[in-house]
């Protein structure tokens, strides 16, 4: 007994293969989970450059109007912090421009969802624990995960050189890498997310408000100052998004920042090394609370339990959304000070947001984005019935005195009246800030929370058609879901500046609105959007009325 | 009596696959009834349909008097079900669950679940997950036995649980039946369903093989019984009934219908009896010639 006893007290921390045991079986069994999703994100983010590019030769036909959107856009600090900065005027450089920090990012979300997929949210369903029980080493699961990100985001790299090595092989290297390695780092994010918190659902967002602050300090960097005549504000310099953008593809490549990028994802991945060594199975650095012995006057019922477990993540909206756009605010006040006199350029601030003039252009736009981004509120809220149907928490609560109709009214309650909170907070956000820098607070500030009210509409539809899926597809809804959300939120990015075709733009509910504040308002869209989305809401629930509860 | 659950020629089909296939389940007001069944017999998909969480595809189903799809509120106010595998928020306590479900029932008794927690050693503040598989399943009885409910709906609510605590859920579930109130239990655990079960059913592929009291199905098999007898036996082969006879001289060792056993005694009798020791068959036995009909059939199958 003793000598079992000292073995075990003595024996030296082993970081040997040992810990690594099992690596190759879990990465087949992730590389098998994921053998849809993986190559669908990849094509979608590898092969948007190509298409931008093809997008790009048939806009601007000639030298001349190259370098004359490159340096109109330039110039503007609104449209440097919506689009970024353009570097050089060649096609490859353009298309870099136009679609290479959102790509990033979009690596980026791609990343840290499969990264938690396979680390904390195995833990927090106890299959991990099953796992681990056999020939696995305590590294192992990390290892795979990270393992898989790597796979994937290398594919996307692949991607972009092979479809853009036309324009120049070191440019379409640089922005494949740059694509990659970003992707890469915000998968090593989520990879320590994952270890000091055991709530996937927490991990998840932790990650994704990384990815948001990276973008957000690309764009106030970007908006503060023009990088193309020398070097990046220092904002940039804070966001691997802005190191991903300042390797410059296409225009006197920076090959040392890609460096960056992969010291920091080499550094997170260390660092998560280190905490997944120290912890046990299922477990993290913050041990949970006790609660309280009995419920409180609030858990009443079925909407008070949803209230319970949606009201943190409504919170973080709200408070991240009212932020982001005071900055947005901040940065719309003179974006008119110099318009550029280019016809296309023209065109595309229309299509964006409106002619009338290039403050309201700028501010529309961003509130038709933050609109389209709220859409995921809107969805996950929405989805949560789903999780709750499939964790097998929904039919206990069913079997009790709660019809399903009260069940599902109880979270989309949420799903529809969290965007008119969160939108009001970023109308309030971006007006106030925009308002006292143009000092005119009563003027502006109705009209910006006006404008951020106003997606409200466009918002619900998108609600509406989870809600659809719900009731007639529940084993297709988390999945088609997110695809609605993702085409929303791809036309709300990439349509307008891709000068995609109007059938196209029309799919999004957002291309409906008047471009707001600027444009005048009819009720019409209003209207319409609003039947659409009570008749999809009411289909929807009439299903789910009508279906079985599965599981 | 009347009836608290009753279903018959219930159907439901999943894609392909016959989960039910024409169920007929009788439940007695205030009885305590067993339901049981080799794993993917339909236990599960039977009490979902009670539930009113899936609609049959054909056939009657009336619980408490009402239809438990279209009435299913009004319904589940006197109903609490117990699942097998309770999963529970992670960011609520355990007392906070018994409360909400206690709130969405008809009531709860808050003496009744003071005394449960202390019954069943639960701490009520710890959260979601940090409660092992037992004390996640001792969550949803505690909620279940101090509601104000007519009728309880048990899907094998003992797993995980250890046999101190199994003896506490035993005591609980007497208790509810002298107040009155009906339990269906489905369980794996025989020796539960034998100390509990006034009546019990037994389902196989979807259907109801066996019903009854566990005296009235226990005639329907066979007692084991050995003899040593004074001289040699006769006569015994040529009786109805038998199964298994071993004779080794004035050693006797068979298994007879229980309804023939009179005959048997009668025919030992006659040789002399010595020493005798007989067994009635156990709830296990009679579940086992179930479920190796099941396995059998499957062989046959798989031989064609």
């Amino acid at each position: 007994m003793t000598a079992v006893a000292d073995t075990r007290v003595s024996a030296p921390e082993r970081t040997g293969s040992r810990d690594l045991a099992g690596t190759g079986t879990l990465l087949r069994l992730a590389l098998r989970r994921d053998r849809i999703m993986i190559p669908v994100w990849a094509l979608a983010i590898g092969m948007t450059g190509s298409s931008t590019l093809s997008r790009m030769k048939s806009t601007y036909e000639t030298a001349a109007d190259r370098a004359n959107v490159a340096k109109d856009m330039n110039t503007n600090g609104a449209l440097r912090s919506m689009l970024g900065v353009a570097f050089d005027d060649s096609y490859g450089a353009l298309t870099a421009w136009r679609v290479g920090t959102f790509l990033a990012a979009f690596a980026g979300i791609m990343s840290l969802l499969i990264v938690i997929r396979h680390t904390r949210e195995e833990e927090e369903s106890g299959r991990q624990e099953a796992l681990s029980a056999g020939m696995v080493g305590r590294r192992a699961g990390l290892t795979s995960a990270l393992l898989t990100v790597a796979i994937a985001n290398a594919a996307i790299t692949l991607l972009v050189v092979a479809t853009l090595a036309g324009e120049g092989s070191g440019g379409a290297l640089a922005l494949g890498l740059s694509i990659g390695l970003t992707g890469l780092v915000f998968g090593g994010l989520a990879a320590v997310a994952a270890q000091i918190t055991e709530n996937a659902r927490l991990a998840r967002g932790l990650a994704a408000a990384a990815v948001g602050v990276a973008y957000l300090l690309r764009m106030a960097g970007d908006a503060a100052k023009d990088a193309s005549e020398g070097s990046s504000h220092v904002l940039v310099w804070l966001s691997p998004i802005g190191w991903a953008e300042n390797t410059r593809p296409f225009a006197q490549e920076r090959w040392w920042t890609l460096l960056l990028l992969a010291v920091l994802a080499a550094a997170s991945f260390a660092v998560a090394y280190v905490l997944t060594g120290r912890r046990d199975v299922g477990a993290s650095f913050f041990a949970s609370r006790p609660g309280p012995a009995a419920a409180g006057k609030s858990l009443q019922g079925a909407y008070g339990l949803a209230w319970r477990l949606q009201r943190g993540t409504l919170l973080g909206w709200v408070v991240g959304v009212a932020l982001s756009a005071a900055m947005l605010g901040g940065v719309a006040n003179g974006a008119g000070d110099i318009v550029g006199d280019s016809e296309k350029n023209r065109e595309i601030i229309e299509r964006m947001g409106g002619a009338q003039n290039i403050d309201d252009a700028f501010l529309a736009a961003m509130i038709s984005l933050i609109g389209v981004i709220v859409t995921v509120h809107t969805a996950t809220a929405v989805l949560r019935l789903r999780a709750e149907e499939t964790d097998q928490r929904a039919e206990p609560l069913l079997a009790n005195a709660v019809s399903r109709l009260r069940w599902a009214m109880s979270h989309l309650v949420i799903a529809y009246l969290g965007p008119v909170v969160i939108l009001a907070a970023g109308g309030l956000g971006a007006g106030i800030v925009y308002a006292a820098a143009a000092d005119d607070l009563g003027g502006e500030l109705p009209r910006v929370l006006g404008a951020s009210l106003a997606q409200i509409p466009a918002v619900w539809v998108v609600t509406s058609v989870v809600v659809l899926l719900f009731g007639l597809l529940p084993s297709y809804t988390t999945s088609l879901g997110w695809a609605v959300v993702g085409v929303v939120v791809a036309i709300g990015w990439l349509g307008p500046a891709l000068d995609a075709p109007q059938a196209v733009l029309d799919l999004s509910p957002f291309s409906h609105l008047p471009k707001l504040p600027g444009e005048s308002v009819s009720a019409a869209p209003f209207v319409w959007l609003l039947l659409g989305s009570a008749v999809l809401t009411a289909a929807g629930l009439w299903g789910l009325r009508r279906r079985d509860m599965t599981n | 009596m009347t009836t608290a659950i009753s279903t018959s020629g219930l159907h439901k089909s999943f894609g392909r696959t016959h989960a039910l296939d024409g169920l007929d389940l009788e439940v007695e007001t205030g009885e305590v009834h067993g339901f049981l069944g080799p794993n993917g017999a339909g236990k599960s998909t039977t009490i979902r349909v009670l539930l009113g969480l899936l609609r049959a595809d054909s056939g009657a189903v009336q619980l408490l008097g009402k239809d438990p799809w279209h009435d299913a509120v009004e319904l589940h106010r006197r109903i609490a079900y117990v699942p097998g595998d309770v999963t529970l928020w992670r960011n609520l306590s355990g007392g906070e669950v018994i409360d909400l479900y206690g709130r969405l029932r008809g009531g709860l008794d808050q003496d009744r679940r003071t005394e449960l927690l202390e019954r069943f050693e639960l701490d009520p503040t710890k959260k979601g997950r940090t409660y092992s598989k037992g004390n996640r399943q001792k969550v949803a009885l505690v909620a279940a036995f101090a509601s104000d409910v007519d009728l309880l709906i048990m899907d094998e609510p003992t797993s995980g649980l250890d046999p101190l605590m199994e003896e506490v859920f035993r005591d609980c579930v007497i208790e509810e039946r002298e107040r009155g109130r009906t339990v269906l239990l489905s369980s794996h655990i025989l020796s539960e369903v034998e100390a509990l079960c006034d009546r019990v059913s037994i389902i196989r592929k979807g259907r109801t093989v066996e019903s009854g009291s566990l005296a009235e199905l226990r005639h329907l098999t066979r007692t084991s019984v050995t003899a040593e007898l004074s001289g040699p036996p006769n006569g015994l082969s040529a009786l109805p009934g038998i199964h298994g006879l071993d004779i080794q001289g004035k050693r006797v060792k068979l298994q007879v219908e229980t309804d023939k056993l009179d005959a048997v005694l009668r025919q030992l009798g006659e040789s002399g009896v010595r020493s005798l020791i007989s067994t009635p068959p156990t709830l296990e036995e009679l579940f086992l010639r179930h479920y190796q009909d099941d396995i059998r059939d499957e062989a046959e199958a798989v031989a064609r």
